[in-house]
């Protein structure tokens, strides 16, 4: 067969793929080069004096508290859906499937909005909290339950089509053995799922992390106190400190390479392509 | 009934379908049951009269609007995006692989003041732009950008496998039979994307629509003009307006799904077609 007749002819190729790479350099690249250039733009003093702010200190912290919170719970709840449905077959199965992924389909801002109309001065469970002295909303426990709900189906997500595809004759075989199911569990399912979970783990956690829109309702935005480093980076910018805002935002952005560094490094050890990182 | 479906040996069943069934209510079902409900509050004839008012038609219209055309310009975009990506080889490919996740891995907040940096009037891409009388930043063609970086790789992902997966004897088939390379093209690899370029379409839309961080920085945020959805129902938040608030995100939820719904049926229509 003549290959010309399968291909493009050797011009179009080579300007679809500078086509290809210009787009993605502009769109893709670009972006994330301003931050560095603007982060650095005073120098590595005004950085580092950027980074040495209390208000900083305080949204790092704050933001590895909600994701050192929410990013677990998901965790051991996606482990738990994850052999409900990948190990079992049972009526209502792929409604439960549908319903884990629902919050990938929501809108980030109607993520926090539902935490406001239960715990907010006028929700449901508004008064009731008020009187019990116990703050939700434009509160740290509110940027928890909203992050929650943002990073709630990454882990099964992942889980899922991996347990599917592995079968259940290595767990059967070990309890036939004798082991117990937690044994089973442990010595066999969580070896043969260990770089899946990581993925799991690691885009429940930079999701966690970089949240803004969830997070932007339920916060109060009182520096010090309610602001993760997304939000810190919203105040900063709206304040014209340029530097700041970009010094932060470089930080999170190089928990985005480290990412996508992290995806490839899955995706080899998995000896399979996980897809998009949704 | 559960306890009958079970065919598997394996233990545990009960234990993990209770854990999922409470966390998935406690942090989904009962706060989205709450979104469903609130905005009656307000009457049939209140619900009503606070998703016409003007401004929000404004904003729905733009939110809608904006992120469809993001969508539609993401399809080719994507599609040549991914064809390159998945036929092509050449000198760092595996880095501009990794680039199309970017807009998935970077926090919303810092692509939202990165493309606000390079748009703006003073900015390294807006500059360019500025001498022709073109504003971009502030204006709904920075609200269009913004969601085109966001869509980009849903569509990328969502092509990318079937292409993978395209049989090559069809195209050698074509070929034999006399078509121009065009034509095959065409007549026989276009059709077989149909659907997958549909799917990613409804996914860029979707994530559009609700897009928040990244276009809120470069919007500008005047009302009637470039004032998006999501924005309004923090505005109604803070005027302690909840069941307002509700009624808007209870409309963009729903036509959301009704979009993603018609999507889905017209996908499987063009993929029966296509085979």
């Amino acid at each position: 067969m003549n290959r010309a007749a399968t291909e493009e002819a050797p011009a179009t190729r080579a300007a679809l793929t500078v086509i290809t790479l210009a787009l993605l350099v502009v769109l893709l690249l670009l972006p994330l080069v301003v931050v560095l250039v603007e982060a650095l733009s005073q120098g590595l003093g005004a950085v580092v004096a950027a980074l040495d702010e209390p208000d900083a200190i305080a949204a790092i912290e704050l933001t590895l508290i909600v994701a050192a919170v929410a990013v677990p719970l998901n965790t051991v709840c996606g482990l738990a859906a994850a052999w409900c449905i990948g190990r079992f077959r049972f009526p209502g199965r792929s409604l439960l499937m549908t319903m884990i992924a629902l919050p990938f389909s929501v809108s980030p801002v109607i993520s926090g909005l539902v935490w406001v109309l239960l715990f907010g001065a006028n929700g449901w469970f508004g008064p009731m909290l008020e009187r019990a002295g116990v703050r939700i909303i434009f509160a740290v426990p509110g940027l928890i339950l909203a992050t929650t709900f943002v990073t709630f189906p990454f882990v099964a997500r992942t889980l899922i089509p991996l347990m599917q595809d592995q079968g259940v004759a290595e767990e059967e075989a070990a309890l036939t053995l004798g082991a117990t199911g937690w044994q089973t569990f442990v010595r066999i399912t969580l070896p043969n799922i260990r770089w899946g979970l990581l993925y799991g783990v690691l885009l429940c956690n930079a999701r966690a992390m970089g949240e803004f829109g969830a997070v932007a309702v339920v916060s109060g935005h009182v520096r010090g106190q309610t602001m993760t480093m997304p939000l810190y980076i919203e105040a900063l910018f709206n304040d014209y400190d340029w530097v700041g805002a970009f010094t932060v935002a470089a930080l999170l952005s190089l928990l985005a390479l480290f990412t996508l560094a992290m995806k490839l490094l899955l995706e080899w050890r998995m000896g399979r392509r996980a897809g998009a990182l949704l | 009934m559960i306890a009958g479906a079970r065919k598997s040996a394996l233990p545990g069943f009960g234990a993990t379908l209770g854990i999922t069934m409470v966390w998935l209510s406690l942090i989904v079902l009962i706060p989205l049951a709450a979104l469903v409900l609130r905005p009656w509050e307000l009457g049939i004839a209140g619900f009503w009269h606070s998703i016409t008012d003007p401004r929000v038609l404004a904003a729905l219209r733009l939110s809608f609007g904006a992120a469809t055309l993001a969508a539609a310009v993401n399809v080719p975009f994507g599609l040549l995006i991914a064809w390159v990506m998945v036929r092509y080889r050449f000198p760092g490919r595996g880095l501009a692989d990794s680039l199309i996740d970017m807009p998935l891995a970077l926090p919303t907040a810092v692509a939202g003041i990165a493309l606000t940096a390079l748009f703006a009037p003073n900015g390294w891409i807006g500059a360019l732009f500025a001498p022709l009388g073109i504003k971009i930043a502030y204006t709904p063609l920075g609200i269009l950008l913004a969601l085109i970086f966001v869509g980009l790789p849903f569509v990328v992902r969502t092509i990318e496998p079937v292409i993978m997966d395209l049989p090559a004897e069809a195209e050698e088939a074509a070929a034999t039979l006399g078509a121009t390379r065009t034509q095959t093209l065409r007549r026989v690899v276009l059709p077989a994307l149909g659907p997958a370029l549909l799917a990613g379409f409804g996914a860029a839309l979707a994530r559009g629509v609700g897009e928040y961080g990244s276009v809120i920085f470069i919007a500008g945020n005047m009302p009637m003009f470039t004032e998006i959805a999501p924005l309004l129902i923090i505005i109604r938040l803070e005027q302690l307006d909840y069941a307002g608030a509700a009624a808007l995100g209870l409309v963009m939820l729903m036509v959301s799904f009704g979009i993603l719904l018609l999507l889905n049926l017209l996908e499987r229509r063009v993929g029966r077609r296509a085979a």
